[in-house]
């Protein structure tokens, strides 16, 4: 999938070349400014959910959730989505493994929902791209969402 | 001195943590390298490209197409770009903030970037596919429609909560990134 990015990237990048070298020059330039600022805090982010990965595994997920349902299992689902970070190729199938072993809908749905939206170990790389207000709100609506996901989740199946 | 720290202030926290966690568990404290080493192994290979694209987007789309298309009055199309945008991105929440950052810069309407955001969180299209595979049709589209439904309303409430100031600093910041 990473391979469609470098194709439409180069593709991009050629075109611009060709029609502007130096105008190119300054972007790759902007670029290359832009990652390295990223990269740092990149790199905290990563070292930062990798703590919290070794002591929140997937394993031990799998067990907390194993025959939980009701309100509890719910909110442990949101609060274990909002404070781990799984790669979503991991996260989906776990949720599927989650299901076959007798977990309820609505809290893997409130844990997949809250891992992709809401990220308390990216809250400060979030803060400072968009202020506190906004990161927070941005969570916050990220939190009605799961929480109107399992609802209609809830309902249905 | 001061300054230094002040920059790189969560990368030093996190490997201080990570020091902590290895004084505590050294076992632990691998896992956790080791686990660092593969989450950047994922995001890694695709932030090349991503930052490539903003560079070019950043020197070649002039600020008023970006304010036509996306700023305060492009009301509909804004929306569907917005959501267009999100879900062919790649990469997990963080990837999307330097991308957010750029639609910033150049004048979109912040309802537009918060709805950006939440398309990257729930209708990314490979991630999409890989949910409807694992958890089912009715999963996956409940999902991404209550998550568009929250997130089109959710932008449009973050952005008239936000103050002057507020906005203020959110385009300075975005500039800062740049």
């Amino acid at each position: 999938m990473n391979g469609v990015f470098y194709v439409v990237a180069g593709g991009m990048l050629l075109a611009s070349f060709l029609k502007d070298k130096k105008k190119t020059r300054k972007a790759l330039m902007k670029a290359y400014k832009s990652f390295m600022k990223n990269l740092k805090m990149l790199v905290g982010m990563m070292v930062l959910m990798g703590v919290v990965f070794s002591l929140v595994s997937a394993d031990t997920i799998s067990q907390l959730f194993g025959q939980e349902s009701g309100l509890y299992g719910i909110l442990l689902g949101l609060g274990i989505g909002t404070v781990s970070f799984i790669p979503s190729f991991i996260a989906f199938p776990l949720g599927a493994t989650l299901l076959e072993n007798g977990a309820g809908y609505p809290q893997v749905a409130g844990f997949l929902s809250a891992l992709m939206g809401v990220g308390i170990v990216s809250l400060p790389m979030e803060i400072e791209y968009f202020g506190k207000k906004a990161a927070i709100l941005r969570n916050l609506s990220a939190v009605l969402a799961s929480i109107l996901f399992i609802v209609i989740i809830g309902g249905i199946l | 001195m001061i300054e230094f720290l002040k920059k790189n202030k969560l990368l030093l926290i996190a490997l201080s943590l990570l020091a902590f966690l290895y004084l505590v568990s050294p076992e632990k404290g691998q896992v956790a390298t080791g686990n660092a080493l593969s989450n950047f192994a994922s995001v890694g290979m695709v932030l090349p490209p991503i930052f490539i694209m903003i560079g070019l987007l950043d020197i070649w789309v002039p600020k008023e197409v970006m304010v036509k298309y996306m700023g305060n009055r492009s009301g509909l199309v804004g929306g569907l770009l917005a959501v267009f945008l999100g879900s062919v991105g790649a990469g997990p929440l963080v990837v999307a903030f330097p991308v957010a950052a750029l639609l910033i810069r150049k004048g979109a309407k912040l309802s537009n970037v918060f709805l950006f955001l939440g398309a990257w969180t729930s209708v990314k299209l490979p991630i999409f596919m890989f949910e409807w595979a694992n958890l089912g049709g009715i999963f996956t589209s409940v999902h991404v429609l209550t998550s568009l439904f929250v997130y089109v309303i959710g932008g449009i409430i973050i952005e008239k909560t936000l103050s002057h100031s507020n906005k203020k600093e959110i385009l300075e910041r975005a500039q800062k990134v740049a």
